[in-house]
């Protein structure tokens, strides 16, 4: 008898101290790729999330109430990635913060608009903001906005007239590749030669051979980080002279590492770089993460991170755990680094939640990604 | 020219270590009458053992690769035959095999779980740098890499030729049972074919990593491949595996360069089924007896 009484109040006493934890957490979902091809990405998207935790959680939490940030892996995989936002969504989670690979976005924002949660994505294909999901939202710009950002450093710093593109035949590959053939018509230079890659692959030569043939004055690359990492190794194999422009992945940390001395010369367009020291809370940031993990961050910590920050300002802003209500905030929401820190540069976000803010221009030296120059918010 | 020439040096250079991981597979079907279809993380494995080296043991990059190569003899030789193969081959040839993928499987999953599923950079043996030939401009590496596997096929195939063990080996690859009558160490000729094997597999691993970057599924694509290039070549002669690896490495470059690299993957799938259809011993193998 006595022990009955004891296990049906232990019990009670458990489901009482679950509550009250449930009520003084909030759940986000952390959907990202920590396996498989986007592991690079992923793995540094979910550790500036990390960091954005800690910082949240010290500074009283959202609303008061402590964060937990739950870790769910797509394996780069789109299917999956479905299914974990789901399971994210099953676990209570208030916001979702991923996924990176455009392909997984395109399959999983359906999941969380039909739940009326929350999005930050890091993916910047171009079609993801043009589905009219109003749950939906950038942490960096999109291709759209991204590439044609490099249209001058072509026209007025290259004097380029007849162009190469080697570009990843996937989602994000193909959002860049339009974007930027299009760029390029406008202006009047010439693409001389189009070269797609597939996901993964691992021998360049070929492609490296064609661009090498057709004798661009530079070609635009635009691949995930290993992609890039291989077709830079393949480049520099093969003696391939002219100028290597990329937008975002081309000059990031770990293409770098991966390349080492063949990444040298690479130049890219980034929405946002740890390299940009020169901005208070990108240096802040950098020095944290780097004290954390032991190792540099990429742009996608630092859009994970922002993704994490900006889902406390607005939460607070809207002052309860509302979608809809957090939804309706975010169009044409602006946030400046003067009134919110953390998230590191004016920021802004359109009705279709797609992102402005300035950017960079930076090439490879020596080894490391240096900021060549400054592009404003487009 | 210039890009004719380079692509067919890279698809050389490419084919060529190939070549040895599809050797590996005619080794081990001569050895012990089964498939190793954990062939390809054979080849992801020792890159890993020198990444190891160099940032456990602190060891400079030449000597990691001497103990990659030390290691990868002792795991995936050694170790291979007597935990794996030996137990389970009396059970027959279709249970190793079975065990074999599942070894592919555990050897991926760890090196995922203890070295992170990122692609890590691994050094070159050879410089990078382009080179001048007649006017063209082709990669040294390339040239370097073609030369050196070329050159171990050669030595391999000096030994089993022209030295007692490697006729020893022949002999028990032919017929164990006589072998064993006329006095040769089967035994022991079936534990070098192992060895031989891990040692290929980590040759090439320090030739191919370098392009391919050091990842945990490094082994899916090169075991298929040296595997489809070993029965296009003819399973049972080391000059079919030769053969069949040169062969895929230099079709897959041209069609990726000439006709469309969109389906480059597709296409030692289609040259095994022609293959299969046209010459089912393949094209240098012979349909009795084995031989290496």
């Amino acid at each position: 008898m006595y022990r009955k009484y004891l296990f049906a109040a232990s019990t009670a006493l458990l489901a009482t101290v679950s509550a009250a934890h449930a009520q003084e957490s909030i759940k986000l979902g952390m959907v990202a790729e920590l396996s498989g091809p986007g592991a690079p990405a992923g793995t540094n998207w979910r550790d500036g999330i990390k960091i954005a935790a800690e910082e949240i959680n010290a500074e009283g939490g959202i609303l008061g109430k402590q964060v937990e940030v739950g870790e769910y892996d797509t394996q780069t995989d789109p299917q999956v990635s479905r299914a974990m936002v789901q399971k994210a969504i099953d676990d209570g989670a208030y916001a979702i913060l991923g996924t990176i690979y455009s392909g997984s976005t395109m399959v999983n924002m359906l999941v969380a608009q039909q739940n009326s949660i929350p999005q930050f994505v890091g993916s910047e294909a171009p079609s993801i903001v043009e589905k009219g999901n109003p749950f939906v939202f950038r942490t960096s710009s999109g291709a759209q906005k991204g590439v044609p950002a490099l249209t001058n450093y072509f026209t007025d710093t290259l004097k380029a007239k007849k162009v190469g593109v080697a570009w990843l035949n996937n989602e994000f590959g193909k959002g860049g590749h339009d974007v930027f053939v299009e760029e390029m018509k406008k202006v009047g230079i010439e693409v001389v030669i189009d070269v797609a890659s597939e996901q993964a692959q691992t021998d360049y030569a070929a492609d490296v051979a064609k661009l090498k043939e057709a004798n661009p004055e530079a070609v635009f690359v635009y691949m995930n980080q290993e992609e890039s990492a291989r077709f830079l190794i393949e480049a520099k194999k093969q003696g391939l002279a002219m100028p290597l422009v990329g937008e975002v992945t081309l000059t990031e940390a770990k293409v770098v590492e991966l390349a080492g001395a063949a990444a040298d010369g690479a130049i890219a367009h980034v929405g946002v770089t740890a390299t940009a020291t020169e901005v208070p809370g990108i240096a802040a940031f950098t020095t944290k993460f780097e004290e954390t993990f032991k190792r540099k961050p990429t742009h996608d910590a630092i859009k994970g991170y922002v993704g994490a920050w900006t889902t406390k300002y607005v939460t607070e802003m809207v002052g309860d755990l509302n979608g809809e209500a957090f939804s309706e905030k975010m169009r044409g929401l602006c946030l400046t680094a003067a009134d919110y820190p953390k998230i590191l540069l004016d920021t802004c976000w359109d009705d279709k939640g797609e992102m402005s803010r300035p950017s960079f221009m930076v090439q490879v030296k020596d080894g490391a990604p240096v900021v060549i120059g400054t592009v404003p918010a487009n | 020219m210039s890009q004719f020439l380079q692509v067919l040096l890279s698809g050389l250079a490419t084919g060529s270590i190939y070549a040895l991981v599809a050797i590996g597979f005619t080794l081990v079907w001569q050895a012990a009458q089964t498939v190793n279809f954990a062939q390809g993380e054979f080849v992801m494995l020792p890159a890993f053992f020198v990444l190891a080296g160099m940032s456990l043991f602190g060891l400079p990059f030449w000597t990691a690769l001497l103990f990659g190569l030390a290691v990868s003899v002792v795991v995936l030789g050694l170790m291979f035959k007597k935990l794996v193969a030996e137990p389970i081959l009396p059970h027959g040839g279709i249970t190793l095999i079975i065990a074999t993928m599942a070894l592919g499987i555990l050897l991926k999953e760890s090196v995922k779980e203890f070295y992170s599923a990122e692609a890590q950079p691994f050094p070159s043996i050879f410089p990078n740098d382009p080179i001048n030939v007649f006017g063209a401009v082709l990669s040294m590496q390339d040239i370097l890499n073609l030369v050196l596997s070329l050159a171990i096929v050669v030595a391999l195939t000096l030994f089993l030729n022209r030295t007692r063990t490697g006729r020893c080996m022949q002999a028990t690859a032919q017929n164990p049972a006589v072998a064993e009558i006329l006095g040769v160490n089967v035994k022991r000729m079936i534990l070098y074919a192992f060895l031989i094997n891990a040692a290929l597999a980590a040759l090439a691993s320090f030739l191919i990593t370098p392009v391919y970057l050091a990842k945990f599924s490094n082994g899916e694509t090169l075991g298929l491949i040296a595997f489809i290039a070993a029965i296009v070549g003819g399973f049972n002669q080391i000059r079919g595996a030769l053969v069949g690896g040169l062969l895929i490495g230099v079709l897959d470059n041209l069609t990726a360069a000439y006709v469309t690299a969109e389906y480059r993957a597709a296409l030692p799938l289609v040259l095994l089924i022609g293959i299969i259809l046209v010459r089912p011993q393949g094209i240098m193998g012979t349909s009795e007896g084995r031989a290496v």
